[in-house]
């Protein structure tokens, strides 16, 4: 065990896979000697060598493309995307090539070694382009892997998993928690499995599910709302595409209530999908409409950030909304 | 930044480049009566190789009047011809090893045929049979196949450019010495995927060919509304790469070209750019009639540079053809095609289960819950679903 911030146990989880696998190669813009914008990617070039973590040219469809068109041909691709708004222009490659490559030649080839690295999410006064949560673009994507861890020690046992799943992975990575969240992180080579999300606290009230930095304040809001009496189970997604439904359900079958808390904007955002898949799961079992904190539907605003987050005090009026509904 | 920045010539007044500041020559080696150009440098290539190019291109010929036919009696969906750019395709590949990885289009369907693909393969893969290796989940013509090292095809126009350069960078990193050879057309060539794939297979060093079919039209869209420029050809010196343009219905001018850049690309760990000018003798498809955008003239006129005729006169000059066995070749190939709509239009589709099957390494209990819900409604109403519902 030693205590790290998430950026440290990205670039450890780097090391590792990269140690144990010599086919790996990360690459993306300034990934190179220069470590990254963020350093996720520090002293692996001197480590590993150019050729096998490298600056690539400012395309990220290129990148995306590369990536794809080394992973369909047996290595392990671990492409970093500057900032996810940025993902954009590589939506093409992800979502017509990447993860229909398997199923469109009958397995004939796979990029099952790809994984795209992203930082994410509000919370650092970036505005329109460096604060968006875009998972729900890609958790509509058929074949593709969505996962977003809330710590160091989750970061590099999901990051570990990720990239020796067999499937492409796009990995969200919290960039307001880079440096914020620190703790112990095992130092052995460990994975934390994909498709499974992780009850952190129990609770008999409400079910609270998140996933990344909106986890502490799902915290924050549960322990607000113990002050008055109310006991609330929360919920890490963890991954969200293969979401892992029995989880939530048993969770809202037992406290009767549901609240889903993101980021990203309220409409079309990936908590509609959880609330409409528990309606169905759970109908008998709830006992108050399913609550979505959400960003508002607007693009990510700069000056109005603290407004437009779905923050802790959000949170904790629609628990009690909910509990007393 | 690098010294190429700093180092530049300096003049003192304005002065601008215009496209022909470039000067981008034809290679051509073979002449319309099938003799070749007195000073012409020849490809390698022997009897046993000419004779399989040309078996390739009669076969392909044939495939495409057939299954055309075929698309218009309405037994497959879709069709593509590879008419008049038969040269471009079976010269580029002939010029390969067989472990070279090819990432194509869609009109390259003749290099498939000469890495082996079966006529059965074609077949299965257009009437989506339960032999077909992609499963049947794809449109006629996007073939693929692991053991010939031709990965699949996809709708998207240009996304197997940077792919290709990944793949470059794999052969490169895995000590192969092969090449990713990427054909693609002058229309996709103007996406932004050719300018990502070609600058980052200049930068990071990534032997790789990438070969443009210049067939002049991009569907309906003449290369005048396509680019202002001298080509595409111009812009792969653009990026710094090795580049040359040929004449595509010139089989022994695609086939020098195509050798010498493999060399290249191997030697130096380099791309290569080929643009072949040539054109598009058919329709775009079996959905398209381009009577409504060019003239009778002009396919007429391209007729006469017929690259398959043209590489028959040479083989004829040359005394490695017969006019007697060419037709007993296209023969065959008729009766070998013919047979092989019949047998594999009887196939049946594949089992419903693949439908969630290759989404992920392995279906989700989400996908298995789709299926099985699936199944109990086709159960319910099987005369709805006439092909699946009696093989559940």
């Amino acid at each position: 065990m030693a205590e790290m911030n998430m950026l440290q146990a990205v670039n450890e989880a780097l090391s590792i896979a990269m140690q144990a696998d010599e086919r790996m190669v990360v690459f993306g813009e300034d990934v190179g000697h220069f470590g990254g914008v963020f350093r996720a990617t520090s002293g692996l070039q001197e480590k590993f060598g150019r050729d096998r973590c490298f600056n690539t040219p400012l395309t990220e469809q290129g990148i995306a493309g590369f990536a794809n068109g080394l992973a369909s041909n047996g290595m392990t691709a671990v492409a970093e995307i500057q900032f996810a708004d940025y993902i954009f222009p590589a939506f093409d490659q992800i979502v017509n090539e990447s993860a229909k490559f398997r199923y469109r030649s009958g397995n004939e080839f796979d990029v099952g070694g790809l994984v795209f690295r992203t930082p994410y999410g509000g919370g650092i006064a970036g505005g329109h382009y460096h604060s968006q949560s875009p998972e729900a673009y890609f958790t509509q994507t058929p074949g593709l892997k969505v996962v977003v861890p809330r710590n160091p020690e989750q970061a590099k046992g999901l990051l570990l998993a990720s990239i020796r799943d067999k499937n492409p992975v796009i990995f969200f990575e919290p960039k307001r928690l880079y440096r914020a969240s620190v703790g112990e992180v095992p130092a052995d080579d460990y994975e934390i499995e994909l498709g499974k999300a992780e009850v952190v606290r129990e609770g008999k009230d409400i079910t609270l599910v998140a996933w990344g930095a909106q986890m502490e304040i799902l915290e924050k809001a549960a322990d607000m709302a113990a002050k008055e009496g109310i006991s609330c189970e929360i919920i890490d997604l963890r991954t969200l595409s293969p979401w892992d439904i029995d989880t939530v359900a048993d969770s809202v079958k037992k406290t009767g209530r549901l609240l889903v808390n993101h980021e990203a904007p309220l409409t079309g955002g990936f908590a509609g999908e959880i609330a409409a898949t528990i309606q169905q799961e759970c109908f008998l079992y709830l006992e108050s409409p399913i609550s979505r904190v959400c960003g508002l539907d607007t693009p990510y605003p700069l000056i109005h950030e603290k407004e437009y987050m779905p923050d802790a005090f959000k949170t904790f009026e629609a628990i009690k909304a909910s509990v007393t509904f | 930044m690098s010294k190429a920045t700093l180092n530049t010539d300096t003049v003192h007044r304005v002065g601008f480049l215009d496209k022909a500041s470039l000067h981008i020559p034809i290679l051509r080696i073979l002449q319309a009566d099938g003799t070749t150009y007195e000073t012409a440098v020849l490809p390698v290539i022997d009897e046993t190789l000419a004779t399989k190019i040309y078996d390739t291109c009669v076969f392909t010929r044939v495939l495409d009047e057939r299954m055309l036919g075929a698309q218009r009696q309405g037994r497959i969906s879709f069709y593509m011809t590879c008419t008049g750019e038969e040269a471009a395709i079976v010269g580029s590949v002939a010029a390969l090893d067989q472990e070279d990885v090819i990432l194509a289009q869609y009109r390259e369907h003749a290099a498939l045929r000469y890495r082996g693909f079966t006529t059965e393969q074609f077949m299965n893969q257009m009437f989506s049979n339960e032999k077909d290796l992609g499963k049947g989940r794809q449109m006629p013509i996007h073939y693929g196949s692991a053991a010939l090292h031709y990965q699949t095809i996809s709708s998207p126009l240009a996304t197997q450019i940077p792919q290709a350069t990944g793949v470059g960078y794999s052969l490169k990193m895995q000590g192969k010495r092969k090449v990713a050879v990427c054909y693609f057309g002058e229309g996709a060539a103007s996406e932004g995927d050719f300018h990502a794939g070609l600058n980052m297979a200049a930068v990071l060093k990534c032997p790789v060919i990438f070969f443009c079919r210049n067939n002049g039209y991009a569907i309906s869209t003449p290369t005048e509304e396509q680019f202002a420029g001298n080509g595409i050809a111009s812009r792969g010196v653009g990026y710094g790469m090795h580049t040359i343009r040929v004449d595509g219905n010139d089989m022994l001018a695609v086939l020098a070209a195509t050798q010498q850049a493999r060399a290249y690309a191997i030697e130096h760990n380099a791309p290569v750019l080929i643009e072949a000018m040539t054109y598009r003798l058919g329709a775009h498809s079996s959905s398209d009639d381009p009577s409504g955008y060019r003239s009778k003239d002009e396919e007429a006129k391209w007729q006469q540079h017929d690259p398959v005729k043209r590489f028959k006169l040479w083989l004829i000059n040359k005394g490695w053809l017969a006019e007697a066995d060419d037709v007993k070749l296209h023969e065959k190939y008729r009766e070998e095609v013919l047979a092989a709509v019949k047998v594999a239009e009887k196939i049946p589709m594949p089992m419903l289960d693949e439908i969630i099957e290759d989404v992920y390494d392995k279906p989700t209990p989400v996908l298995r819950k789709q299926l099985a819900d699936l199944k109990e409604h086709i159960k319910k109403y099987p005369q709805a679903y006439p092909k699946s519902a009696g093989r559940l």
